[in-house]
């Protein structure tokens, strides 16, 4: 990791000595949440938290199928993006989705029940966990095929443009897709016509099985990625919410102002396989387990709510039953819901006028 | 309260496991993430995590346990100091069976209880329903599936606007019709942009765009740097958003850098998002032989996206269908590929004079009446269809040449109905022959209408081989008229 520097007065990251002017390396004191902030990035944590771990069991018991990519670990990345994001903003991502999919607004039954394949899912049960969508919270999935939703995301910012719209495009890829070669095509149309899109790389440091030095030249650069284009990046702390919102605030308003799109390195960690029938064997037990104690997203929140005496133990566990129990309902119905009628085999296939 | 720890399915496939080590001991406490125990598949270890709170109370599978069933109780995790009945807890959360005996997979499988047993796979055999005589009901409202073909789109009802009496036709390049046809659309909709390489400023790499950037200004007739998959997926992105972009290719042969975009992001979308999300965007751009350019310029592309659910495919020949169709395609929800062909680009036909020419997409054209023989062709095809009819008619042979315009939705109800009429059938197209349309044709026609014909189909394709450059063996790989010519007079028995 580079190293990091305090950052300045405002909370902003002193950019590194390394690197060029308008890049930055990680900021240790992101500015202080409100108790407000801390308690909502506490919930929305653990809902994401709560929801995958289930989602998990019922991988177990066989009521979910297929491929099945959780977030547990990554839950500050997109809870902090989604902090600073206003409601007209777009959001768009790869497969690894329920989390941006629920922080979106999508009812956790409908999530749920989308997982197990039921008509009441949010894809009618035929998208399935990497085909999730929720339009009217601005959320376009969900997408299967490692960086297509990097151009995707860019023409998202296209047509905000295009319309004279107050909006931006938050558009998240890992650090396995920052190589593919659609990243840079989205990159160079973006920066050339100065497009408000945010591109979040969630860096978890692992492609699949591949440790990210195996695969990527300048691995400890990804916020560097757009600098042959002129956009500017900042790595951040993506395991802290408060870093996560910080950086998300400041490159939504860099973009919107019309200066071009942004690049957010976000170093993060998941902790489970890549998906459910990956046993994780690249790495070992002690360093999942040293993230866990050391780093843990949630961790950080409840000890800062803690100390600052804004919620006792017993606040955060009511918080974390209430989680519970809205998960718990989500998988009774999701188990229990309706398979999709068979007429459904032929809908949607096209659009009608 | 106690909770049953049943033996995980780690992989969609895996029906037994070996419990190979466990990672607490009986009264240890336990938290949501802590990994309890280490289950080996034939293919891996995985690690079991809890998602309890409490204590392991009880093991009831011993580490190194063999043909552990999924599904089968493992062990007990309680509040600390619960007590609790054993039997009953696991009674009420059925079955006690842990070990299959002789480790059967079949058996295993069945007694998974949450996993439910894939019903056996339904074979589906189209039904024989030859159309009508009026085969109008063949064609649906707004192209519905149709289950009974398992096609997902049909040729819809409407057919071609009439003309009012005494419309006037001008003779027109399908170049120009096809600008007109983009102008129009952008004049009457907003949302409607061009963007592409060389559009712009160039004017179009064969002069399609003229005039448009005059018009319509950068904003809507937009440069891309030369990009295919980038642009491509930029365009779906923007049509998500409720824009239809007309995307360019200068050739198909680059559109396939952008097929993944075309096919995974486009043509899939409404149907993965249950209908949320639509994709309003035309990809247009020459398709096939032109002249001379040899291997990697010279591809057909009409069966590729034929094939695809999601996508409409839209191939014209004359002017006014170009006009006519490609007014449709941007107006239409859906992705549609629209075929051009850079020789046809300067073809002129006559296009009719009318407010707003839109044709219907699915629907194909009697473009020569005739009662002895059908052929069947789209885009150039369409060139040495016309012209073997000329030949034919020499010779005393009445040929019926449809062309058909769309290839997605295919209007098969107007190709059996000249079938009924012939009782004989050709395919010509510019497509190599593995897989092709006429494939296809042979294929509907073969399940719908067999008993109508009085010889097999044949059909006229290029030849499968790579397109070579030389002059000579240029015109050899591609159809001819005389091979077409030929081809008629076969399933006539008049050769």
């Amino acid at each position: 990791m580079v190293a990091s520097k305090s950052g300045n007065k405002n909370g902003n990251p002193d950019t590194t000595s390394d690197a060029k002017e308008g890049y930055a390396a990680r900021a240790n004191h992101p500015p202080a949440f409100s108790k407000e902030e801390e308690l909502r990035a506490l919930r929305d944590m653990l809902l994401i938290r709560r929801f995958e771990e289930k989602a998990g069991q019922l991988y177990g018991m066989g009521h979910i199928g297929g491929f099945l990519h959780l977030y547990i670990g990554q839950e500050a990345v997109a809870t902090g993006v989604f902090m600073a994001r206003r409601e007209q903003d777009d959001v768009i991502t790869s497969y690894r989705c329920h989390a941006q999919e629920l922080l979106a607004g999508a009812d956790p039954k409908a999530v749920m029940a989308e997982l197990t394949g039921r008509a009441a899912g949010v894809s009618k049960g035929k998208g399935g966990s990497m085909h999730m969508f929720h339009v009217a919270g601005h959320f376009w999935g969900g997408h299967g095929i490692v960086g297509a939703q990097v151009p995707l995301g860019t023409g998202l910012a296209f047509a905000a443009k295009y319309n004279g719209e107050d909006r931006a495009c938050f558009t998240f890829f890992g650090e396995g897709a920052a190589n593919q070669g659609q990243v840079y095509e989205a990159f160079n149309m973006a920066a050339l016509w100065k497009l408000p899109v945010v591109y979040v790389i969630e860096n978890n440091r692992y492609a699949m099985g591949t440790e990210i030095h195996r695969a990527t030249a300048k691995a400890e650069e990804l916020f560097m990625r757009g600098a042959a284009f002129g956009i500017p990046g900042e790595q951040v702390d993506g395991m802290d919410v408060r870093a996560v919102k910080d950086a998300a605030e400041r490159a939504l308003q860099h973009v919107l102002s019309g200066k071009g799109p942004f690049v957010l390195e976000m170093q993060t960690y998941r902790y489970r396989g890549h998906s459910m029938s990956d046993p994780a064997k690249y790495r070992s037990r002690e360093e999942v387990q040293k993230m866990r104690e050391e780093r843990d997203p949630i961790e950080q929140v409840k000890r800062r709510l803690l100390e600052a005496g804004w919620a006792t133990e017993d606040d955060i566990k009511a918080v974390d039953a209430d989680v519970r129990k809205l998960v718990a309902e989500a998988a009774d119905f999701a188990t229990s819901a309706e398979q999709p009628p068979e007429e459904e085999l032929w809908r949607d296939v096209y659009a009608e006028y | 309260m106690a909770v049953v720890v049943r033996m995980p399915a780690l992989s969609p496939t895996m029906t037994e496991g070996t419990l190979a080590k466990w990672l607490k001991t009986e009264g240890e406490t336990v938290s949501p993430g802590d990994i309890i125990a280490e289950v080996e598949t034939d293919k891996a270890v995985m690690e079991l995590e809890t998602d309890e709170e409490g204590v392991l109370a009880k093991i009831l599978v011993p580490e190194g346990t063999a043909n552990v069933q999924v599904g089968a109780p493992i062990a007990v995790i309680a509040d600390e100091g619960e007590e609790f009945d054993l039997d009953a807890l696991l009674t009420e959360n059925g079955g006690t069976a842990a070990v299959s005996e002789t480790a059967p997979a079949e058996e295993a499988a069945q007694s998974t209880p949450a996993a439910e047993a894939p019903a056996a796979p339904a074979v589906h055999i189209a039904a024989p329903t030859p159309a009508d005589e009026d085969d109008e009901d063949a064609y649906a409202l707004n192209g519905a599936p149709d289950p009974a073909r398992n096609l997902s789109i049909t040729p819809p009802a409407r057919s071609d606007p009439e003309l009012p009496e005494g419309t006037e036709f001008v003779e027109q390049t399908v170049r120009e019709a096809l600008r007109d046809a983009m102008a129009e659309e952008m004049r009457r909709d907003e949302r409607v942009f061009l963007m592409g390489e060389e559009v712009g400023e160039y004017q179009g790499a064969y002069k399609v765009s003229q005039g448009l950037l005059d018009e319509f200004g950068p904003k809507r007739v937009v440069d891309t740097p030369i990009t295919e998959y980038g642009f491509a997926g930029l365009g779906i992105g923007a049509a998500f958003a409720g824009l239809r972009p007309i995307v360019e290719f200068m050739t198909f042969n680059f559109a396939m850098q952008a097929i993944d975009a075309i096919i995974n992001s486009a043509a899939k979308q409404h149907y993965m998002s249950g209908g949320e999300v639509q994709v309003p965007i035309v990809f247009r751009g020459p398709n096939g032989a032109a002249a001379r350019v040899a291997g990697q310029h010279s591809q057909d592309y009409s069966a590729w996206y034929a094939h695809i659910p999601g996508l409409k495919v839209v191939i014209p020949y004359t002017a006014a269908d170009a006009k006519g169709l490609l007014k449709a395609a941007i107006r239409d929800p859906n992705p549609v590929i629209f075929l051009e062909n850079e020789i046809l680009y300067g073809h002129s036909f006559p296009v009719p004079q009318v407010e707003d020419w839109v044709l219907p997409i699915g629907r194909a054209r009697i473009a020569r009446a005739g009662t002895d023989v059908t052929i069947v062709s789209y885009g150039m095809g369409m060139h040495y269809a016309m012209q073997a009819a000329d030949a034919l008619e020499q010779e005393g042979i009445s040929a019926e040449v449809i062309d058909l315009r769309s290839l997605r939705p295919l209007d098969m109800p107007s190709v059996i109905r000249s079938l009924k009429k012939t009782n004989r059938l050709i395919t010509v197209e510019e497509a190599w022959p593995a897989c092709s349309i006429g494939a296809e044709i042979c294929r509907r026609v073969m399940a719908e209408a067999f008993d109508w014909l009085d010889a097999p189909v044949l059909t006229v394709n290029a030849k499968d081989v790579v397109m070579p450059y030389a002059a000579n063996l240029e015109k050899m790989a591609l159809p001819s008229v005389e091979e077409v010519v030929a081809a008629a007079k076969h399933v006539l028995y008049r050769d």
